[in-house]
C-alpha cells in the first residue's frame, strides 16, 4: 500500500488543490451560469420566434431543467456518502422518500384532524399542517438526517458489501412502509398509493408560486444546488472530509491514525440524507405532490449511475453526471425517439432502453473507466492500485 | 483498556439482551397462533416450506460465487427470472405444452435439463467479460458492476417477456391432497422431488469431487491454489456455472408451480434469497438451505397466519429479518466469525 495519509489533525491541506477550485471563482462562475439560464427561461424564450422556442420546448423544456436540478441534489447527497466516504448506498431512494413525505405531510390538508399554520401561502382556513416551504426543507433535511444515522448505525461493523445490502434493505421497507401506510393501526399515514397531493404553493418575497412557476422554482432549486456544493467542497477539504477520504482508500489505517469510524460513517450517513431530504422536499413541490410508486429501487441505482459516470468524489463530475442522465431520462431517450422514428419511420419505444443505458453505464464505467469522467486525481489512483492483498479468504463447508 | 473491555462487553449484554427479546417475541407470535388455529399454521409452515425449497436453490447461487470470489452477485435473481421465462417459452411457446400429460412431463424434464444449460451459460459468459476483469479491483467496482449486469439481464427479460406480468399453465398435475387438515398440492411434492436430487448432487460435486476440492481450495486462498496447480479461472468459472445451473432449475419451478413470469420477479426473489445465504452463513452451503426454508417458513407464515402483518408486508418482514441480522449477528446462523486480514 503506497497511500500516504494527510494529517488528520494538524496539517492544513491547501484548500485550492483539495477542492480543485478557488472558491471564489467557482460561486463566480456557477451564479453566471445559473443567471443565464434563468434569464434565458424567463425573457429570451419568449422573444424566440415560435420555431425556434418549439426546439426548445421538446429539447430543453423548463420543467426538465428543474427536475434535473433535484437530481443533481441527491446526486450530491449520495456522492458525499459513496464518493468521499467510500460507503455503497443502494437506498438513497429513503431519503428522498423521507423529503417527499415530510413536504406531504407539514405542507398540505392532509391531516384533517389539526389546523396548524405558521408562514405558509394556504389560506387560513384551510385544514390541515401548512409550514412555510423553507421551514419543510429545514425539517425535511433534520428528519432525513435522523433517518441516515438510523439506518448507518446498525451498518457501521459491517464490511462494504453487506452494508450495500443493508442500505437496500432500508430502501425497500421505507417506500414500502409508505406505500402500505393508508391503515397503520386504524391511522392513515400516508395515504397509500394514492399519494399526498396537492402541496402548498411556495412563498417567495411575498410570492407564491404555483406548480407552474417555473422560473422562480428554478432560482429556488439552482440556490440549494449551490448551497450543496458549497457544503460539498467546504466539508472536503475540513477534517471531516479529509476523515472521510482516509477511511475510503483504507479503513483500517485510517483507524490506526486515530480517525473515529463510527462518528465520520455516521456523519457521512446523516449529511449525505440532508441532501436527499431536501431534494425530496423540493421534488414535492416541483411535481405537487408525493406518490408512492415513485420511489422505486431504480431511482436509487439512477442516482449511482449519475455518480460514477461524473467521477465518484468530485462534486463538478456529479454535477454533470447527473445533469446529463437527467435529461436523457426524462427528456432526451423520448425526444431522440420521437426523431428518430419520424425520420426513419419506426415505431422502437425508446424510453424503454433506460435500463440496457444505466446497466450499461455502470458497468462500462466500472470495465474501462472507473473514475468517472471528470476524474478525481486522488481516486484515480485508488481505483488503479493493483491490490496483491486482496485475496480469497471466503471459506466453504 | 480496562474501561474499553467493560464497555464492550455492556454492549455485548445489550445485544444479547434484545437479540433475545425479539427471539422471545417471536415465539410468543408462533405459539400464540399455533394454539389459535392449528391447522392454518401448518398449511402456512406447508406453504412457507415449498418456498423456502425453491429459494434454496437460488440462494445457494449467491453463497457460491461469494464463497469462492466474495462478491454479491447481484444479477443472480434476474438470471433466475431469465430462466423462468426461457422455461416458459420452452414449454408453452416451442412445445406448445400448456396441460398435464406424459408428453408434458418429458417436455419438463428436458426444459429442466435445458433451462439449467442456459443459465449456467449465461452466467459464466457475465463472469468472463464482466467480473473476471475486476477480480484484482477494488470491492466497490465488481458490486457496482453487478448491479449494472441485473439492470442488463432486466432490460433482456422486459424485452423477451414484455412489462407486465404473463400467466402460463402448469403441465404438472394441479391437484392437492389432504393429510389431517392440511392441504398439500402436487405441485410442491413435485418441486421437492426435483430439488432434493440437486441439492444431493451439488453437495456431492461440492464436496467429493476432484472439481469441489479446487473449488474449496480456490475458495480458501485463490493464489495458493494456483500455485498448486489449480486453474482458478476455470475453478471460478465452474462455480458460476453450478450456481447458474441452479438459478435455472428454481426459475424452472417457479415458472411451472405458480405461473407467472416477470422482469421485476428476479430482483424480488433475489433479495429474499440474499437474506436466506446472509440467515444461513453466507459462503456456507448447508446453511444457505437453512436459512432458505428459515426464511420461506418465516414469510409463510406472516402471510397466512390469522395473527399476522399479512401479505403486504412480507417484504418488509424479510427486509427487516435481514438488518436485524446484520445487526446482531453478521455472520449468520451457520457461519463462523469473520477475521479481517489486514
Amino acid at each position: 500500500m503506497k497511500i500516504s495519509l494527510p494529517g488528520i489533525r494538524k496539517s492544513k491541506a491547501p484548500k485550492k488543490a483539495v477542492a480543485g477550485f478557488d472558491q471564489a471563482k467557482w460561486i463566480r462562475g456557477f451564479s453566471i451560469a445559473a443567471i443565464a439560464i434563468w434569464i434565458f427561461y424567463s425573457f429570451v424564450v419568449d422573444l424566440l420566434p415560435y420555431e425556434v422556442s418549439s426546439v426548445f420546448q421538446k429539447w430543453m423544456p423548463a420543467t426538465t431543467v428543474n427536475e434535473a436540478l433535484v437530481w443533481v441534489i441527491c446526486a450530491l447527497g449520495l456522492n458525499i456518502v459513496v464518493g468521499y466516504a467510500g460507503l455503497l448506498d443502494l437506498g438513497f431512494v429513503a431519503f428522498w422518500a423521507i423529503g417527499g413525505y415530510v413536504a406531504g405531510w407539514l405542507m398540505s390538508d392532509f391531516f384533517q384532524q389539526v389546523s396548524i399554520h405558521l408562514g405558509s401561502t394556504a389560506p387560513a382556513a384551510q385544514r390541515g399542517i401548512h409550514i412555510s416551504f423553507w421551514g419543510v426543507l429545514v425539517i425535511g433535511g433534520l428528519v432525513a438526517a435522523v433517518f441516515g444515522v438510523i439506518i448507518g448505525a446498525p451498518t457501521l461493523r459491517l464490511k462494504s458489501d453487506y452494508l450495500a445490502l443493508v442500505t437496500l434493505g432500508f430502501g425497500e421497507i421505507i417506500p414500502q412502509i409508505f406505500y402500505n401506510g393508508e391503515n397503520i393501526g386504524g391511522f392513515n399515514l400516508t395515504n397509500g398509493s394514492k399519494g399526498i397531493a396537492p402541496v402548498d404553493n411556495v412563498g417567495l418575497f411575498g410570492k407564491t408560486l404555483g406548480p407552474f412557476d417555473l422560473d422562480w422554482k428554478y432560482l429556488i432549486f439552482v440556490s440549494l444546488t449551490a448551497l450543496m456544493v458549497f457544503i460539498s467542497l467546504r466539508i472536503r477539504s475540513g477534517r471531516l472530509g479529509r476523515a472521510w477520504l482516509a477511511i475510503r482508500e483504507d479503513e483500517l489505517a485510517a483507524s490506526m491514525m486515530g480517525v473515529p469510524l463510527m462518528r465520520s460513517k455516521l456523519a457521512a450517513y446523516a449529511i449525505g440524507a440532508v441532501s436527499g431530504g431536501v431534494g425530496g422536499v423540493a421534488f414535492a413541490t416541483h411535481v405537487n405532490g408525493v406518490f408512492a410508486d415513485r420511489f422505486s429501487f431504480s431511482i436509487s441505482i439512477i442516482l449511482l449511475a449519475m455518480v460514477v459516470l461524473g467521477g465518484m468524489g468530485n462534486v463538478w463530475g456529479v454535477i454533470v453526471g447527473a445533469l446529463t442522465i437527467a435529461w436523457v431520462n426524462a427528456t432526451g431517450l423520448p425526444a431522440i425517439g420521437d426523431t428518430f422514428n419520424s425520420t426513419f419511420g419506426t415505431k422502437i419505444n425508446f424510453p424503454s432502453y433506460n435500463f440496457l443505458l444505466f446497466g450499461g453505464i455502470l458497468i462500462f464505467m466500472m470495465l474501462y473507466k472507473r473514475e468517472g469522467m471528470l476524474p478525481e486525481s486522488r481516486l484515480k489512483e485508488l481505483l488503479h492500485e493493483t491490490d496483491d492483498e486482496t485475496s480469497n479468504t471466503g471459506s466453504h463447508s | 483498556m480496562a474501561n474499553s473491555s467493560a464497555r464492550f462487553s455492556a454492549r455485548l449484554l445489550i445485544e444479547r439482551a434484545a437479540a433475545s427479546v425479539i427471539i422471545g417475541l417471536v415465539f410468543f407470535w408462533l405459539a400464540v397462533n399455533l394454539l389459535k388455529s392449528p391447522s392454518q399454521f401448518f398449511q402456512a409452515s406447508v406453504i412457507g416450506i415449498s418456498n423456502g425449497v425453491l429459494y434454496a436453490l437460488i440462494a445457494l447461487g449467491y453463497t457460491l460465487v461469494y464463497g469462492i470470489i466474495e462478491l454479491i452477485n447481484f444479477a443472480h435473481g434476474d438470471l433466475f427470472m431469465l430462466g423462468g421465462v426461457f422455461a416458459a417459452t420452452f414449454i408453452a411457446v416451442w412445445f406448445g405444452q400448456e396441460s398435464p400429460s406424459s408428453v408434458g412431463y418429458v417436455v419438463f424434464f428436458a426444459c429442466l435439463i435445458a433451462v439449467m444449460g442456459f443459465c449456467a451459460t449465461i452466467n459464466v459468459a457475465i463472469e468472463r467479460f464482466a467480473y473476471r476483469r475486476l477480480r484484482r479491483a477494488p470491492k466497490l467496482a465488481p458490486l457496482i458492476t453487478a448491479v449494472g449486469v441485473s439492470f442488463i439481464l432486466q432490460f433482456v427479460g422486459m424485452r423477451w417477456n414484455g412489462s407486465g406480468p404473463k400467466t402460463w399453465n402448469s403441465v404438472l398435475p394441479s391437484g392437492e391432497f389432504v393429510i389431517s387438515g392440511v392441504n398439500i398440492q402436487y405441485t410442491t411434492i413435485f418441486s421437492f422431488a426435483v430439488t432434493i436430487p440437486l441439492l444431493a448432487l451439488m453437495t456431492f460435486i461440492v464436496t467429493k469431487t476432484r472439481r469441489g476440492k479446487a473449488m474449496r481450495a480456490t475458495a480458501q486462498d485463490a493464489d495458493a491454489a494456483r500455485l498448486m496447480g489449480i486453474n482458478v479461472n476455470k475453478t471460478i468459472a465452474f462455480t458460476f456455472a453450478l450456481g447458474g445451473a441452479l438459478a435455472g432449475a428454481a426459475g424452472l419451478l417457479f415458472q411451472q408451480t405458480r405461473g407467472v413470469t416477470n422482469y421485476n420477479l428476479g430482483y424480488q426473489l433475489g433479495l429474499i434469497a440474499f437474506t436466506s445465504a446472509v440467515l444461513g452463513g453466507i459462503g456456507n452451503l448447508s446453511g444457505a438451505v437453512l436459512g432458505a426454508i428459515l426464511i420461506g417458513l418465516v414469510q409463510g407464515l406472516n402471510d397466512g397466519l390469522p395473527i399476522g402483518l399479512g401479505q403486504q408486508w412480507s417484504q418488509t418482514v424479510v427486509f427487516s429479518i435481514l438488518i436485524l441480522l446484520m445487526t446482531f449477528r453478521p455472520t449468520g446462523l451457520l457461519g463462523k466469525p469473520m477475521i479481517e486480514k489486514v
